[in-house]
């Protein structure tokens, strides 16, 4: 994707340079008057490129979910539904229990649902007391410890795989959506530590000391004053971790590929998507409906979320 | 009241008490988060360790236990393995590409995001989509849109570049390109594959990249237009130094994200026509082989390749981020 803003930079160039002059006898341009008025141009041209880039597969994806197959393979290249084609069955049939002859896709949203909120919760009571602590209280091994969190990030989640599946295989845990959520955890700490403690740090150590005066201990200082300060931050990590495990597919594959009953809607999409039975344009509104969640969620809390994740940035 | 008053009679003890309190409270804070990644994270890498130097296969290690006999076979035979040198390779081409890839096309757009036009809150929001998306669903919407059957793109490529051939784009290991005359090859697949990256993740580099930019101070920049820099001069001297720290983190980020990345590619290609980068590898050992012991000692070389690159990079580089950033 890369070489295209290069290809657009050699035609705006075409359009944008000769212009100016070439009407009447005008000064030169100076290199600055030539340059606000190239990438004044280039600008719109990558604005429209990305807007093209980012839309146009979303809405291609969403086309596709609400027509029957034959429309796709009578004309791949449309971009546009027409309204005798326009059916609402690929839901129908990707949405109903495979006892029903759908695809059962609700019963997966439920498993994938039910995955996402345990490793939220259980996430969120791992990172909460970590990173306080190595962000407020200075203690013996501070340092260490939190290098260890930042160390979690270098290791290759199949490094993990391995022994975690021999682990499951041994506990009879394969199959247990619980026991995904535990291995969730490892995906999700260290950024929750980090995004948590971003914020922590911030609260100024005079509230924290008054509450002490007034008598509260560290916990209840934790428990009335801290958190609900940070409950913003609560929530945006709270959304980030369930947006990673609603979207994972590595451990779900490993873990629950045997027992369709358990699949999350990832690993469901992703195992009908390799067989040929299912018609693409219903696997599309399986896509869909895998999307629609995490992209909602998202967007109700974009602000919080963007600024969650990239504060420190703008620090340097 | 009354320990606040004997606080300030004696005021030694109390401040020595406290920092020791401090450490306890840290303590007893830090334990559980540690407790969890111990469980979770360390204790299975050490397994993995452990099962890199044993001749494990699934089934031995149902009977066997923790500890088997020792042995050094994974590594010869996974250095010994044909495939597993281009595996590394391909590798390090995906990992650098889709890097390198992301954080040019994020810093673009973050330079053509920076100032307010209208649309840009919905813009802005539109291109968090490839990230945010679960990637199974995307890497299925590219697969549909690439395939030479009913695919889009080749069905555009046919009417709008006369395309003869509909072209297989994530199943060609090596397409043959006619440039000016001169024909070579390049290896297709693994460009969708780093294209693909790249679309996915360029919208987090191009996240922090415009919280970046929005923080530097608009005099800066003043000053250097009133002096008579032009806007390329201004971004080379201004905007790029200011820049510079967050593009560094963002490239060792994505760089380590992508070095063990599994999903994309296994989704797109499954590791097939020259994309197989090793984490497709480690994956296939374990599930068709239950080859345990090798598919721990591919993971092992491949974090040990990792850290070896990050060690180069930050004895080069770390000095002068951790200046920066001091």
């Amino acid at each position: 994707m890369t070489p295209a803003p290069t290809t657009t930079r050699e035609q705006a160039k075409g359009t944008a340079g000769p212009l100016p002059g070439a009407r009447r006898p005008r000064p030169r341009l100076t290199r600055a008057q030539f340059e606000e008025r190239f990438f004044g141009v280039l600008r719109w041209v990558v604005i429209a490129f990305l807007a093209a880039i980012t839309i146009v597969p979303f809405s291609y994806m969403l086309m596709l979910s609400v027509k029957p197959i034959d429309a796709l393979l009578l004309d791949p290249g449309s971009l546009w539904v027409s309204a005798k084609d326009f059916t609402l069955d690929t839901y129908r049939s990707v949405l109903r229990s495979s006892a029903e002859g759908g695809q059962g896709f609700l019963g997966m949203l439920l498993n994938s649902a039910l995955v996402a909120v345990a490793t939220v919760l259980l996430t969120l009571a791992a990172a909460v007391p970590g990173a306080y602590a190595v962000s407020r209280l200075k203690f013996f091994g501070n340092r260490q410890v939190s290098a260890v969190f930042l160390a979690v990030y270098l290791f290759p989640a199949t490094l993990l795989a391995v022994p975690l599946f021999v682990m499951f295989a041994k506990m009879g845990l394969s199959g247990s959506l619980v026991g995904l959520a535990v291995v969730y955890i490892a995906q999700t700490v260290p950024v929750s530590i980090y995004m948590l403690k971003n914020y922590f740090v911030t609260i100024p150590f005079s509230i924290e000391e008054a509450a002490a005066i007034d008598g509260a201990s560290r916990l209840q200082t934790v428990r009335r004053i801290i958190l609900p300060l940070a409950l913003p931050t609560l929530m945006a990590t709270g959304l980030y971790v369930f947006m990673i495990a609603w979207n994972e597919f590595l451990f779900a594959l490993l873990f629950l590929a045997a027992d369709p009953e358990r699949w999350t809607v990832s690993l469901g999409l992703q195992q009908l998507a390799n067989g040929i039975e299912v018609s693409k344009t219903v696997l599309m509104a399986g896509s869909v409906v895998l999307t629609i969640p995490v992209v909602l969620l998202f967007f109700s809390a974009e602000r919080l979320l963007t600024e969650g994740l990239t504060s420190g940035a703008d620090k340097g | 009241m009354s320990t606040t008053r004997s606080g300030a009679k004696k005021r030694r003890v109390p401040t020595q008490s406290s920092s020791s309190r401090e450490n306890r409270a840290g303590l007893a804070f830090v334990t559980p988060t540690f407790l969890v990644v111990l469980v979770v994270v360390i204790l299975p890498i050490l397994w993995t360790v452990l099962l890199a130097f044993q001749n494990a296969r699934l089934v031995d290690i149902q009977v066997n236990g923790l500890f088997g006999r020792w042995t050094l076979d994974n590594f010869s035979q996974v250095f010994g393995s044909p495939g597993f040198w281009s595996s590394l390779g391909t590798t390090l081409l995906y990992t650098v590409g889709s890097t390198a890839g992301s954080v040019v096309l994020g810093l673009i757009a973050a330079l053509a995001l920076r100032r307010p036009f209208r649309g840009r809150g919905a813009l802005r929001a539109a291109m968090l989509l490839p990230y945010v998306a679960p990637v199974v669903a995307v890497s299925f919407v590219w697969e549909v849109a690439l395939s030479p059957q009913y695919g889009i793109v080749n069905e555009w490529g046919h009417k709008l570049f006369g395309w003869e051939d509909p072209i297989a784009f994530l199943s060609t290991r090596s397409y043959e390109v006619g440039l000016f005359g001169i024909h070579f090859d390049i290896p297709l697949a693994l460009l969708t594959v780093i294209a693909f990256e790249t679309w996915r993740y360029f919208p987090f580099a191009f996240l922090f990249m415009l919280a970046r930019l929005q923080a530097v101070p608009a005099g800066l920049e003043e000053a250097a237009e009133v002096d008579g820099a032009t806007l390329t001069q201004r971004f080379r001297h201004i905007l790029l130094p200011q820049l510079m720290p967050v593009i560094a983190l963002l490239s060792v980020l994505r760089f380590i994200m992508t070095f063990n990345k599994f999903d994309d590619v296994y989704l797109l290609t499954g590791g097939g026509s020259g994309t197989d980068v090793v984490a497709v590898r480690v994956y296939d050992f374990l599930t068709s082989r239950f080859d345990v012991g090798a598919a721990s000692a591919q993971a092992l070389v491949l974090a040990v390749v990792l850290m070896a690159l990050l060690g180069v990079y930050f004895k080069f580089f770390g000095r002068k981020m951790q200046e920066e950033a001091a």
